[in-house]
């Protein structure tokens, strides 16, 4: 017997084990996301996938679905939970858009646009990071790393090579690389593994091919994310 | 020093703890405590030798506050920087002390090898002002001592040669009622689940209505049957004596004084659920339990009562082993304790699978309070009816409260559950009484008007942290105390929690300096919801209530710091002059801008 | 509204690009100019701005002039307006926040390409940098936000007609950007 649950008001099949999220996803419903990625498994740390289930706010991508479950999705409320998720990423990091190669295709921006974020109205945190371009064919640019821990696990449980880790606690958290120097040259990192084609943003970006895609014309700049789907299924040329 | 290499030395203690990844963090804590810090010698060879990579090694030295890459000096002390440890003058004895020996807090003096810090609530709030000298627990701190103390350090007096009496921790039990009063012989409990069997003996726990003494008051007999149903093989008892929450204390008592019992209910937990490994993860900061808590098994083991073959039973075989943690308040969350059991950062766990079906590497694992476990045992030996006889219907038994602040008696009170906050105050000879802060900086603050309400889960919930504050406080200090307690304690995994709880500090200085607005307020308001509702765990949900709680209980702490204008600027604009003032020597009018918002 | 609205703009540190494409809302600026009238604006050239219904603010805080000019358009406008990128959280001269405000300068007058008589300018004429380049919502309160660098045409038409229609302000998907 297929089961069911709604999600704003619509009934949604799911199996046994699925997550609101893999559910929605099969249905073609959108949930806003960023550490989610459906090749992977679900981490939950971004919260920008929250949902009301049963008048409880949870992230869908690591709540399984249940038999009845009545599932909120696209409310204002939920909105603007959002905004202020993405909001707060924002403030953390440095995000120069307008100088960024990822711009227009980064999902960061994308679920932002797509909530009607307009601008973050936190305070900045203007941390001091840096950019390591010590390998030959990508570069990190730690500015812009939201911590979703893609690369850390698309590393680790695809490439089989580790590359990625997490140092630090709390607001001091921090991607690091796994070599003496901490450099990314240091590594056995190619520019095809699968670590470097997740980075929801601009944080681990390829080099050598700088604006090949006119800003504009880039992914989200026509339609949004809820149509197009995540970057990460559009970088694997 | 020992001529020892870091990577001997590495090599002796994977030796020791059975070449075990499992094992990593208990490694790390041994390495710091023997060489001062971590060296890259032997995070390559721990690396190479557990196969992990390096950076793993690297991210689990850096997410707990004890373990350091580079050197502390031989004297290591940290002054304990509750609120209550304030309150006892805790920083005056810390300036100090750094005053006599010329030293900057916060900072390494290589001359003297002191470094000099503070940390989180160590759990002597009875007793403070407290420190930690290289891990040991240092009380009643007075200023006559702290004197003594600069003149060791000055005549770099190893600190085993100190005063025995510096390092004295007493119990300070007030009032007791029938768990603390009641006697338990040596293994009547397991006396009583071989002669009742674990059926019965789980159906009377259930029916004692005994709940989780950690704060989350989940139904221990159900706890315990979920995992002695669950499909995995060898499940495991883990005791939480991680007791991290500020102004807490009564577990440090428990395993100070009856740690037998514990051991006991453990015993039971694992007969019950058919586990053969425990553990008792014990907060880094209760360092100086470890030994009497090694020597408490042992004695169990030479009677018999703990080991193989318990009570001369083949099928009752079950051991325990005593791991450390290393200064991380969140490794009391329970999935988060297992990850660092599993020597890992301490980041909570997705819900789910749950512990009791898939914890400690991937087996069902019970994890319950020291308290819990010791009620327990007590059920097991003197029926739930005993247990029964105090406290209310839904909140049953006694609960056990570490009552520290303004109060003449502080110390440990066990009272059944639906006792008054009034009458509590009473007991403990507190006056003037302002508010009271229950269950820690995750818990309540309640106000006057507040203090008949009663202590039970369905009504004040309490892990047992009870601060107590009078008039001649300013409680906007208590609220910054623990604003700043849970910027150093996120996990940082999840946005609101490592974004939020940096926010709110930020804003909530704004408000003390006397810089905010009541837009000011109404931001916090709703950083503090948003965390509420959406953390990853009950760290970030919990750490906002002390700013909701006195924004909606204590108004006038705000109001009377609020300006008038409608927008004050986030950051001081003259200051952010400062340097460009300096570069350039300019001093004239233009030098300087109008402060403050319009 | 009674009359005509008035409205008031100024870029801090900002390269005028908003500026540029507020104009470039084309002849749909003479429709405006039908229902606004201009204070203090780089285009009429009023240095001191007037008590007026909108200011626009382009670029973000660099420095103690910035930090003035911002409060006195706060003081006067009813309705203050973020416009674009740099005004939003700093852009690209918040680039500059990476670094000490030391090292900038040294790298600017001192070490730089082609620096003759190296040394950091201390005229009182200059206005005075700040430690950092603030977002403006840091300094006063913000009503409004039009993002994108510059924010299109199209999202600043959009913003007065509604404003001016006493319609709440929405933007359509295309017309929010960062870049
Ligand atoms: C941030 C956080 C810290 C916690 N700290 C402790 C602790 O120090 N000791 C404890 O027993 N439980 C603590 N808990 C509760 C545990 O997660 C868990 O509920 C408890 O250990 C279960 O045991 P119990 O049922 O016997 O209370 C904490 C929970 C959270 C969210
Ligand atoms: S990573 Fe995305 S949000 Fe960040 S600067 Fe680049 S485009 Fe903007
Ligand atoms: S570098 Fe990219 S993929 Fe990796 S954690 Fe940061 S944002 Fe995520
Ligand atoms: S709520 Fe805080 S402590 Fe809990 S997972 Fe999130 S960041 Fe970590």
């Amino acid at each position: 017997m297929i089961r069911h649950f709604t999600l704003d008001g619509k009934k949604i099949p799911f199996r046994e084990g699925q997550t609101i999220m893999e559910a929605a996803q099969d249905a073609g419903i959108y949930i806003p996301h960023l550490c989610y990625n459906p090749e992977f498994v679900p981490h939950g740390s971004c919260r920008v996938c929250t949902v009301k289930a049963n008048g409880r706010i949870v992230a869908s991508c690591t709540t399984p679905a249940t038999e009845e479950m009545q599932v909120e999705n696209e409310t204002e409320e939920l909105q603007g939970n959002r905004r202020e998720l993405l909001q707060m990423l924002f403030v953390e990091g440095n995000h120069v858009c307008p100088g960024c190669e990822k711009s227009g295709a980064c999902q960061l921006q994308a679920v932002a646009y797509y909530t009607g974020m307009l601008a973050p109205e936190f305070t900045y945190f203007y941390p001091m990071r840096t950019v390591d371009s010590s390998h030959p064919d990508v570069a990190i640019d730690y500015n812009r790393c939201i911590l979703c821990e893609l690369c850390v696990r698309a590393s680790r449980d695809e490439d089989g090579k580790n590359i990625f880790s997490i140092d630090g606690r709390g607001i001091n958290t921090h991607l690091t690389v796994n070599s003496a120097s901490g450099k990314l040259g240091d590594t056995d990192f190619d520019v095809h593994d699968k670590a470097a084609q997740v980075c929801p943003v601009g944080a681990i970006l390829p080099k050598h091919e700088g604006y090949n895609i006119p800003i504009g014309q880039r992914l989200y700049d026509r339609k949004p994310i809820s149509v197009v789907g995540d970057v990460a299924d559009h970088q694997e040329e | 020093m020992s001529a020892q290499t870091a990577t001997e030395l590495s090599d002796l203690l994977l030796k020791q703890w059975n070449r075990d990844p499992a094992n990593l963090l208990q490694i790390l804590i041994a390495l710091q405590r023997d060489l001062n810090h971590i060296p890259n010698e032997a995070i390559r060879y721990l690396a190479s030798e557990l196969s992990l990579p390096q950076s793993v090694v690297e991210g689990v030295i850096g997410f707990y506050t004890f373990l350091h890459r580079q050197p502390r000096g031989h004297y290591d002390l940290l002054f304990s920087d509750n609120i209550t440890d304030q309150m006892q003058g805790s920083r005056d004895r810390a300036q100090q002390l750094a005053t006599a020996l010329n030293v900057d807090l916060g900072a390494t003096s290589e001359d003297l090898g002191l470094s000099l810090g503070y940390t989180s609530c160590i759990g002597m709030p009875d007793q403070g002002p407290a420190a930690l000298i290289n891990g040991k627990t240092l009380t009643r701190l007075s200023k006559e001592r702290m004197d003594q103390i600069a003149d060791l350090i000055k005549q770099q007096t190893p600190v085993d040669q100190w005063p025995e009496e510096f390092f004295t921790v007493e119990d300070n039990i007030r009032r007791r009622d029938i768990l603390l009063d009641t006697v338990l012989d040596k293994g009547a409990a397991l006396t009583s689940y071989l002669s009742q069997g674990p059926d019965k003996l789980l159906d009377e726990i259930e029916r004692s209505g005994l709940r989780g003494r950690g704060g989350a008051g989940f139904k221990t007999a159900l706890k315990w049957r979920f995992c002695r149903e669950a499909k995995g093989e060898d499940p495991v008892v883990v005791c939480n004596a991680d007791e991290g929450e500020p102004g807490t204390f009564k577990d440090r008592v428990l395993l100070q004084s009856y740690a037998d019992r514990l051991i006991e209910g453990m015993t039971l937990c694992a007969a019950i659920i058919g586990a053969s490994q425990g553990f008792i993860y014990l907060r880094g900061e209760y360092r100086y339990l470890l030994e009497p808590l090694q020597q408490e098994l042992q004695k169990r083991r030479d009677s018999g009562l703990l080991g193989s073959t318990i009570q001369g039973h083949a099928s009752l075989d079950f051991d325990i082993e005593i791991h450390l943690g290393a200064g991380a308040y969140i490794c009391g969350e329970e999935s988060a304790l297992i990850e660092s059991l599993e020597g890992k950062r301490g980041i909570p766990r997705i819900r789910p699978p749950f512990p009791v079906t898939q914890g400690y590497l991937g087996r069902p694992t019970v994890v319950n309070n020291v308290e819990t476990f010791i009620a327990a045992a007590m059920i097991a030996d003197n029926g739930a009816d005993w247990f029964r006889s105090r406290g209310t219907s839904e909140s049953t038994g006694t609960k056990l409260l570490s009552i520290s602040g303004d109060c003449a008696r502080p110390g440990i009170y066990e009272y059944p559950f639906g006792t008054s906050i009034q009458t509590i105050l009473d007991d403990c000879d507190a006056t003037n009484t302002q508010a009271v802060q229950v269950a820690g900086p995750a818990g309540m603050t309640l106000p006057a008007s507040e203090f008949n309400r009663v202590i039970a889960f369905d009504d004040v919930p309490t892990g047992g942290s009870f601060m107590v504050f009078d008039h001649s406080r300013n409680m906007l200090e208590a609220v910054q105390n623990f604003a700043d307690f849970f910027v150093h304690e996120s996990c940082g995994f999840c946005t609101p929690c490592r974004v939020g709880t940096s926010l709110l500090k930020k804003r909530l200085e704004k408000v003390i300096a006397g810089h905010a607005t009541g837009m000011d307020l109404e931001k916090m308001i709703e950083i503090g919801h948003l965390m509420k509702t959406s953390s990853h765990c009950g760290l970030g949900t919990t750490a906002a209530n002390p700013i909701l709680d006195t924004i909606e209980k204590f108004p006038l702490l705000y109001d009377e710091r609020l300006k008038t204008t409608s927008f004050e600027p986030a950051f001081d604009l003259n200051k952010a002059l400062d340097e460009a003032r300096e570069i350039t020597g300019r001093t004239d009018p233009g030098a300087y801008v109008e402060g403050g918002g319009v | 509204m009674s009359g005509k609205v008035k409205v008031a703009t100024t870029s801090l540190a900002g390269c005028f690009g908003c500026h540029m494409s507020f104009l470039d809302i084309d002849e749909r600026l003479i429709a405006l100019s039908e229902l606004v009238e201009f204070d203090r604006t780089p285009i009429t050239d009023i240095k001191e701005v007037g008590p007026c219904d909108i200011g626009l603010i382009e670029g973000g805080v660099c420095n103690a002039e910035n930090v003035e000019v911002l409060k006195e358009f706060r003081r006067n406008c009813r309705i203050l307006v973020a416009m674009g990128a740099c005004a939003i959280n700093g852009g690209i001269p918040a680039m500059r926040n990476s670094f000490d405000l030391k090292e900038c300068l040294e790298e600017s007058y001192v070490h730089g390409v082609g620096v003759e008589d190296p040394q950091i300018p201390s005229d009182t004429e200059i206005p005075l940098l700040l430690n950092k380049v603030h977002p403006i919502h840091e300094v006063v309160k913000i009503d409004y936000f039009l993002p994108g660098c510059p924010p299109p045409a199209d999202t600043i038409w959009t913003f007065f007609e509604q404003l001016l229609n006493n319609q709440p302000v929405e933007f359509t998907y295309r017309q929010i950007h960062y870049d």
